[in-house]
């Protein structure tokens, strides 16, 4: 079952039903399907969970998701881990799931559409000012497109943007490849090889989650650390 | 040679070279990175998932090239901006 043609670079050629201006193609159909998957899952596992010695096993996968999540996190900033982690977990399990899901025949992976992933890019082009302002007042933030001097502010801007086209293109480009070289190779040699790229595929997608998760936060951390560092070494300098 | 099959050879050629010549640099930069991480991995094991990480960011950055010039190539094989130019110039 193929859905995305040879001839298709993405999901968003494949519509499904149409009236007036509003077009549901097969990128809307699958987000929502991930989304419906993610949403279920975590209510109908949190329903029951509890604290005794036992713990239900759905309750364990969890657990041991969310504190892997929060691992990663606190590596990288150690001390505020729990207050990135909604975003940055949800930017992962979105990606991953949509992703891992691609073993499922007549499935196609959100991700291999440049929309899902602008959009996911587009969140962290906004929340990257949002998190630096919340964290130290919006004179800061703006100071910062002013260092060294005033000569770079439109550096400081070409970076941010030229970063969220890279986090863009990136996942697009890798789901993008993985599925038209599967085609490709059904079309070549159909019985064994597409189920070995299919495996890598595996690998490959949880990799780029993880990769858009971590570099996610690290643009985050970079906005919000930065101030930090100029404070304490400014404190340091009055302390003296 | 009229119009159209000159800009389906070119677009076709190019996409070729796009990714041919695109990957020599990206391939080259990974196998300096991955041979980095492996001797600091090997000085250092106890630095093993910090440094693993760091590669992963790194190759993730450095494969980023090729995959533009993976993008481009796929764009002028399927999505060729040309085309609709060039009909448009025949159809009137």
């Amino acid at each position: 079952m193929e859905i995305v043609g040879m001839d298709q670079i993405s999901p968003d050629q494949v519509i499904f039903w149409t009236w007036g201006f509003v077009t549901i193609n097969a990128t809307l159909v699958y987000t929502w399907f991930v989304m419906a998957i993610l949403v279920a899952g975590s209510w109908w596992i949190t329903r029951r969970i509890s604290r005794d010695l036992t713990i239900p096993r759905w309750q364990n996968f969890l657990e041991v998701v969310v504190s892997g999540i929060r691992g990663e996190i606190r590596e990288i900033v150690p001390e505020r881990a729990d207050y990135y982690l909604p975003f940055i977990g949800t930017l992962f399990l979105f990606i991953a799931l949509s992703n891992l899901l691609a073993v499922v025949p007549g499935y196609v992976a959100p991700t291999s559409s440049l929309m899902t992933t602008g959009a996911l890019a587009i969140c962290v082009f906004i929340s990257v000012p949002l998190f630096g302002i919340v964290g130290h007042g919006v004179k800061h933030y703006i100071k910062e497109y002013f260092q060294p001097t005033f000569i770079f502010f439109p550096f400081h801007v070409m970076g941010e943007i030229s970063r969220t086209l890279a986090l863009m293109v990136r996942l697009f480009g890798n789901i993008m490849s993985h599925e038209k070289v599967i085609a490709i190779l059904l079309a070549v040699t159909p019985l064994f090889f597409p189920v070995v790229m299919q495996a890598l595929g595996l690998l490959i997608g949880l990799i780029q989650a993880y990769i858009f998760a971590i570099l996610a936060m690290v643009y985050i951390s970079s906005a919000a650390q930065a101030h930090d560092e100029q404070l304490h070494r400014s404190g340091g300098e009055k302390a003296h | 040679m009229d119009t159209m099959s000159f800009i389906a050879i070119a677009s076709i050629i190019t996409a070729g070279f796009c990714m041919g010549i695109g990957a020599i640099g990206p391939s080259l930069a990974q196998g300096r990175a991955v041979q980095g991480a492996l001797s600091s991995i090997a000085q250092q094991p106890d630095e093993r998932n910090s440094l693993t990480r760091t590669l992963f960011v790194g190759l993730a950055m450095i494969e980023s090239i090729a995959i533009y010039c993976f993008v481009i190539s796929m764009i002028l094989i399927f999505a060729n901006p040309f085309w609709g130019v060039a009909i448009r110039k025949i159809g009137g």
